[in-house]
Order: structure tokens, then C-alpha cells, then sequence
């Protein structure tokens, strides 16, 4: 990484998404999940940070948030390219729709993604046709030019989602949201739906496509390995919080938080010596609409002390990660080697 | 920067499509390829035998209905004086003494049996009465355009009665023709009110939510506990009796689809709930589509195919609902006729001993209903060429 004085691309501060939901059938009570709280993080052009945590942490809609797919509940985005600053969560109409344009997101289900009433070429080119950026034959050209990219063919420029395979599905969905030519997109767990064999594919082709068009990345995941794979930076959520924030290498050969230790237990390893000592995550997912007080990792942590569930810690730099975690420097937690394939 | 090399890609190519449609033909056969839905429920309506047939036998009922002057052989007022509550004339095709082949009739004398004190009709069998086809016979209007006089078939002299005559001695067939005009548009009309009805306010309580969704729910709530043949009863009886047939007709029609809509603005509802959360109507607002393209585009034709699966169930309710209404007096009144009205004639004991034929508009009516659901049964296995 290559550190220059140019403020990073994206700048998330103190990011919010409350939801409000109704509990209970007699009593009614209006219930809040802190789905995101308080999240900060910079984005540098052309890296890929990785979002890892488990299902109900809030990483995906924090990447909404940020392509304003949702509306945030408090706290402000930042957006600096070559056009300037601007102000994200304060865009509405034209403003909006111009944003959109910079912003794309891949989805994680290459069904329910897809209308099935729309053929490739109408998928594709919807984005270019709400901007007019594109139409008729130009539109055409745009587009067999965009899904040429992504590893698809001309012939099935007039083909029904109907007709593809789950991989050739996830190329659909990159090349609509490559068709606009974004600076970001967000990657919402693009292989997890996919066979293993499959998945390698699609993550390659991603990173081609980065090196290709100096696309920056934010891909979200609920596995370690895959992050670990695409990512130069990675950020652990935990209960709509950022527990831990490093750089790739650091975060798994050195995790200061525990969450991130349990994450990393969890990646299957082949390594003789690793046989037979995995050890699968204790606990459960928290109840988002009902988190204990201080730390929010305290039922699950197994070297929680008093002071965690009396005070919730601070998210602060400990060596080159950035921890939420009372005793980051003390604790001696265990990580994966980084293999270099 | 990502610094990686990017691994080998396998060399075997990707599984091949999955046959979402056709298991085994499908794979075989590029046109699923480029198949559109309306196509691929096209190709899943026509395997289903039941529902293409069933669908030929409505189109030919609608036709006779449509052009009923041609088709009946009288008009549904003719009487024939003497002839009260005849059977059903015979038809013959091979006439006696080698006069050839062809339908013909004979004529009917009617005599007065002296024990019972019935009237007994006979065939007259001296008299052969051959039927013809395309002949002239009382005028009338065509659509209400054309002026003719042709009539499909008919008999030069004495009658031709395929399914008798009444109590007034009007020919059953020919009304049951004409009945069939009000029987059958009064479920076009009616499902087409409650569709209106159903999609506006279906639509309005799934795209807002929020309060005016909890209200419309609760009036569909409080018309779905109403028992309907009561409601009915109670407000076509408060429908003034000098009311012209056609102004009837259309109050009968908004009463029945009074009810009718509920049930098709919870389906919209649903599918319009389902449908905003699908990833696909998010990537198209993240593309920047406005909420009318996105509804546009990406909700209703996805519930277009389930709003015609449910019209088509129900119509055959509305058809049912009139016939039901006219039969206890309170719907169509004659003198205009349906199949209801028709049934009226024939609710007293002697119609159902001795006067059968007067019940032939029943059956008009159940095979009207049962095509419906055929077709309706074979629109729902198509409707949803996606469902996995």
C-alpha cells in the first residue's frame, strides 16, 4: 500500500441504522436493532477491504448504508474522487442518482437478484437506460461489451436468467453493476451462494476486474477464507459494531480481539497438525434488540473480565490493528498463518 | 493493491443451465433459452390437456352466447300456443321410405290423456319435417349492427324444441342461449369491478404500509366476516323493482364484486410485500430507477400472472353468485333471462319429476363453473414459470 496524502475514497463516520420492530402480540413494544452502531472506517482508491462477521452483524447493511440503498439512521459518508467531497447521506434526486452511478453494489443471491422476467441484455442495460446514458443500438454495444468482461458470451445477450447456472448468474449481476463504470462497488457476499469450484472463478474474475479498472472494493463475507483471499485490508463487525480493523497479513497471523480469534478457528485448514483441534464457535448470534451493557462480546468471550461487562471498551490502535477490546495488548490470542499460494 | 496471482481457472467449463422448466427436454432444446415468461407459461399452459380443452369449450360457449340470435332457432320470446311444457323434440337422421340422410323432425300432436288429465305429446309420424340450415326465419340485429334473418338452423313448418319448451312454452334452448349472455358477462364484469378494486387498494396497502395498510386491512377483515348470500339478499332486495333490466344487471354486478375484491387485494398485497424485498428491486434502485419504473418494471409483471390465475377462480363464484340471487327472486328479474331466472321455472316438484328439461340450464352452469377451474387449474401450474 502505497501511503499518499490524498484523503481516502470513502469516508463512513460514526455510521447508524437502527431498525424499530414490533414485539409481542398483547403487549405491543416498539423494540429497536442497532443493525449498524457507530461504525468508522476509511476506504483507500483501489484497495479491497474485506467486512467479516457472522450472520445478524450488520455487514450488510452497513454496505447498503453506504450505496444508500438504505437511508441511515445518523452519521455521515463521504465520497472523494476526482469530482470532489461529497456528502453521501445528504444526496437526494439528481444529486442521488449521479452518486449511483459511482456507487454499485453486487448481490449475494444470484436468484433472487435477477428478475426472471428480464433477459441479459435488458438487466445489463437498465442502468445505462434510467441514466440515458445509452440507448438502442449503443446500448446494445455497451452492453455486449460489459458482459464480454465478465467471462459471458454475445449469444446470450437475448437469454433468460432462467437459462444460466449459478456462476454464470453472479456474472450477470457484476456486469450490471460494472456497466455503469463505478469507482466502488460493494460486494454483498458475491460467492457465498456459489459451489467452491465456482467460487474461485468469480473471485478471480473480481480481481482482474480491479486491476483492470482501478475499482475499489467492499467485499463483505461471513467467511474468513474467502476474505482473506481478495482482501488487502480486513474489518471483523460484531453486533452492528467494528470490533477489529487491520491490515490482512497482521489480522490473521496476529488477532488482538477475541471474536476475530473465534472467526479464524473457524477457517478449515490442511495442515496435518491442525487435524482434530478445531473448535467450532461457541455461542450464539446476540439479540440484536437486546445487547448487554458493556462489552458486546462478554456471553461469548472466554476471558471476559468484570470491567467488560461493566464499561464498553473503546475502538483504539493497538500495533497496526484497531481493537475494540480491553485487554488487546495482554491477551496472546491465536491466528492462522497466512499461506502465500 | 491486490498482489496475488489469481489461481487457475478450471479447466472444466460450468455445469451446464439448470432445466428449471422441463427436466430432460429442456437441456435439449435452445429455445428455453431465449424463452420469455409469457412464452414459458404459454408452453406449461398447453401441456395441461384439461385446461386447453376446457378454454376451446369456453371461446365456443362465449360465441354461442355472443351471437345467440343466430345460433337458436327462435328468440327467447316466441311462444307456440298449444305447446305448454313439450319434451324435447327428437331428432331423427334417417328418414323412413328412402327419403336419404339428414336430421329432420316429426311433428307433434298433443293429446289430453282422460285418466290424468296431462297432456301427452306424440310424434306424428306421417309427417317428417326435415331440419335446414341457414334459413329465414324471425329478423334481427346482429351485434346489434347487422340486420338479418338467418338463423343456423330451423324448421320450415311445425317446431324444433332441442331442450322443450316452458310453462309459457318459449323454447328452453334458445333461452338458455340468451340466459347464457347475462350468466356468463356478469363474471367478466364483475371480476373486472373487484380486479379494479383489488389491485388499487392491494397495491396502496402493500407499497405504503403503515396505517393505511392496517386499515384496508381491516375492512377486508370486516367484509370477509359478513356472510355474503345475506349481505346479497339484503341489497338487491333494497333495489327499486322498476329498475330497467340493464341498470339491474350492473347494480346486481357491483353487489356481487362488493365482496369479491377482498380476496384478490390480499394477493397483490402479498406479492407486492415479497416482491419490494427481492434483490433485484433493490439493484434497480441502487441503479438509479425511479419508484415508477421499479413498479413498473419489476413489480407488476411479476404478479400478473397470479392475478390471472385468480380472476379466472373467480369468475365461476360470480356466475354461481347470480344464479344463486336470480333463483331466490332477488337477482335478474324476468322478464330478462339468465340462467338463474331459467332455474326458477324449474324449482316446483312437478319440473323436477316430470318436467326434467327445464333443469338443462343447471348443467350449463355446472359445466360453465368446472371449465372455469380446469382452466384456472392449468393457469396456476403455469402461471409461476420461476417457482422453484
Amino acid at each position: 500500500m502505497v501511503n499518499q496524502p490524498q484523503p481516502p475514497l470513502l469516508e463512513i463516520q460514526n455510521l447508524k441504522k437502527y431498525f424499530s420492530a414490533q414485539r409481542g402480540f398483547i403487549r405491543r413494544q416498539l423494540v429497536t436493532v442497532k443493525a449498524v452502531d457507530d461504525v468508522n472506517l476509511q476506504v483507500q482508491a483501489g484497495e479491497t477491504l474485506g467486512i467479516v462477521g457472522e450472520s445478524g452483524s450488520g455487514k450488510t447493511t452497513l454496505g447498503r448504508c453506504i450505496t444508500r440503498l438504505y437511508e441511515p439512521t445518523g452519521g455521515k459518508v463521504y465520497l472523494n474522487d476526482a469530482g470532489g467531497r461529497i456528502s453521501v447521506t445528504e444526496l437526494e434526486g439528481e444529486d442521488l442518482k449521479r452518486f449511483r452511478r459511482k456507487a454499485q453494489t453486487i448481490f449475494q443471491d444470484p436468484y433472487s437478484s435477477l428478475n426472471p422476467r428480464m433477459n441479459v441484455l435488458q438487466t445489463v442495460g437498465e442502468p445505462l437506460l434510467v441514466n440515458k446514458l445509452a440507448k438502442g443500438k449503443e446500448l446494445e454495444e455497451r452492453v455486449t461489451e460489459t458482459i464480454l468482461q465478465v467471462g459471458l458470451r454475445v449469444e446470450h445477450l437475448q437469454r433468460y436468467p432462467h437459462s444460466f447456472s449459478g456462476g454464470q448468474r453472479q456474472r450477470i449481476g457484476i456486469a450490471r453493476a460494472l456497466v455503469l463504470q463505478p469507482e466502488v462497488i460493494v460486494a454483498d457476499e458475491p460467492v457465498s451462494a456459489l459451489d467452491v469450484s465456482i467460487q474461485a472463478q468469480v473471485l478471480n474474475l473480481l480481481i482482474d476486474l480491479q486491476q483492470k479498472y482501478r475499482l475499489t472494493y467492499l467485499f463483505i463475507s461471513h467467511a474468513m477464507s474467502v476474505v482473506r483471499y481478495i482482501s488487502d485490508r480486513i474489518a471483523v463487525m460484531y453486533a452492528g459494531k467494528l470490533v477489529e480493523l487491520g491490515p490482512k497479513t497482521e489480522l490473521l497471523e496476529y488477532p488482538r480481539h477475541p471474536y476475530t480469534e473465534v472467526l479464524l478457528a473457524a477457517v478449515p485448514r490442511t495442515a496435518q497438525r491442525h487435524r482434530g483441534k478445531r473448535n467450532v464457535t461457541p455461542g450464539e448470534p446476540p439479540d440484536l434488540a437486546n445487547l448487554p451493557k458493556g462489552c458486546v462480546f462478554v456471553p461469548r468471550c472466554k476471558y471476559a473480565q468484570d470491567i467488560c461487562r461493566a464499561q464498553a471498551p473503546e475502538l483504539r490502535q493497538v500495533g497496526t490493528n484497531l481493537v475494540s477490546c480491553h485487554f488487546a495488548e495482554s491477551l496472546h490470542l491465536q491466528g492462522i498463518k497466512f499461506e502465500t499460494t | 493493491m491486490s498482489s496475488q496471482t489469481p489461481i487457475a481457472i478450471p479447466q472444466t467449463p460450468e455445469a451446464p443451465p439448470e432445466t428449471i422448466i422441463e427436466p430432460g427436454k429442456a437441456a435439449t432444446d435452445e429455445r428455453y433459452y431465449y424463452a420469455s415468461q409469457w412464452q414459458l407459461i404459454r408452453w406449461r399452459f398447453s401441456r395441461h390437456k384439461a385446461a386447453v380443452v376446457s378454454i376451446v369449450l369456453l371461446v365456443i360457449l362465449y360465441i354461442l352466447a355472443i351471437f345467440a340470435e343466430f345460433f337458436s332457432p327462435y328468440t327467447p320470446d316466441t311462444r307456440f300456443e298449444g305447446y305448454q311444457s313439450a319434451p324435447p323434440t327428437p331428432i331423427h337422421w334417417i328418414k323412413p321410405n328412402g327419403g336419404g340422410f339428414g336430421p329432420y323432425v316429426f311433428d307433434t300432436v298433443r293429446e289430453l290423456d282422460k285418466e290424468t288429465f296431462k297432456y301427452i305429446y306424440q310424434p306424428d309420424e306421417t309427417k317428417v319435417l326435415p331440419i335446414h340450415f341457414f334459413v329465414h326465419a324471425e329478423p334481427y340485429k346482429l351485434l346489434g349492427l347487422i340486420r338479418t334473418d338467418i338463423h343456423l338452423f330451423g324448421v320450415k313448418e311445425g317446431r324444433v324444441l332441442l331442450f322443450g319448451s316452458d310453462r309459457l312454452a318459449r323454447d328452453v334452448f334458445t333461452r338458455t342461449l340468451f340466459g347464457a349472455r347475462i350468466s356468463l358477462s356478469i363474471g367478466l364484469v364483475g371480476v373486472f369491478i373487484s380486479f379494479v378494486l383489488g389491485v388499487l387498494l392491494g397495491g396502496i396497502s402493500g407499497y405504503f404500509g403503515g396505517v393505511v395498510d392496517d386499515v384496508i386491512q381491516r375492512v377486508i377483515d370486516f367484509l370477509l366476516a359478513i356472510p355474503g348470500l345475506p349481505l346479497w339478499m339484503t341489497l338487491s332486495a333494497a333495489l327499486p323493482r322498476d329498475w330497467p333490466t340493464l341498470k339491474l344487471y350492473f347494480a346486481i354486478t357491483v353487489i356481487l364484486s362488493i365482496l369479491g375484491w377482498t380476496g384478490l387485494a390480499r394477493v397483490v398485497r402479498g406479492k407486492m410485500l415479497a416482491l419490494r424485498e427481492e434483490d433485484y428491486t433493490l439493484a434497480a434502485r441502487g441503479a438509479g430507477a425511479s419508484a415508477w419504473r421499479i413498479i413498473t418494471r419489476h413489480l407488476l409483471p411479476g404478479f400478473t400472472s397470479h392475478l390471472i390465475v385468480s380472476i379466472t377462480f373467480n369468475i365461476p363464484g360470480m356466475i354461481l353468485s347470480e344464479t344463486a340471487l336470480s333463483f331466490i327472486g332477488v337477482g335478474i328479474q324476468p322478464p330478462a333471462v339468465s340462467w338463474g331466472t331459467l332455474l326458477q321455472d324449474a324449482q316446483n316438484l312437478t319440473a323436477v319429476a316430470q318436467q326434467t328439461w327445464l333443469m338443462i340450464p343447471a348443467l350449463f352452469v355446472i359445466g360453465t363453473v368446472l371449465l372455469f377451474n380446469f382452466v384456472g387449474d392449468g393457469l396456476r401450474d403455469a402461471a409461476d414459470p420461476y417457482a422453484r
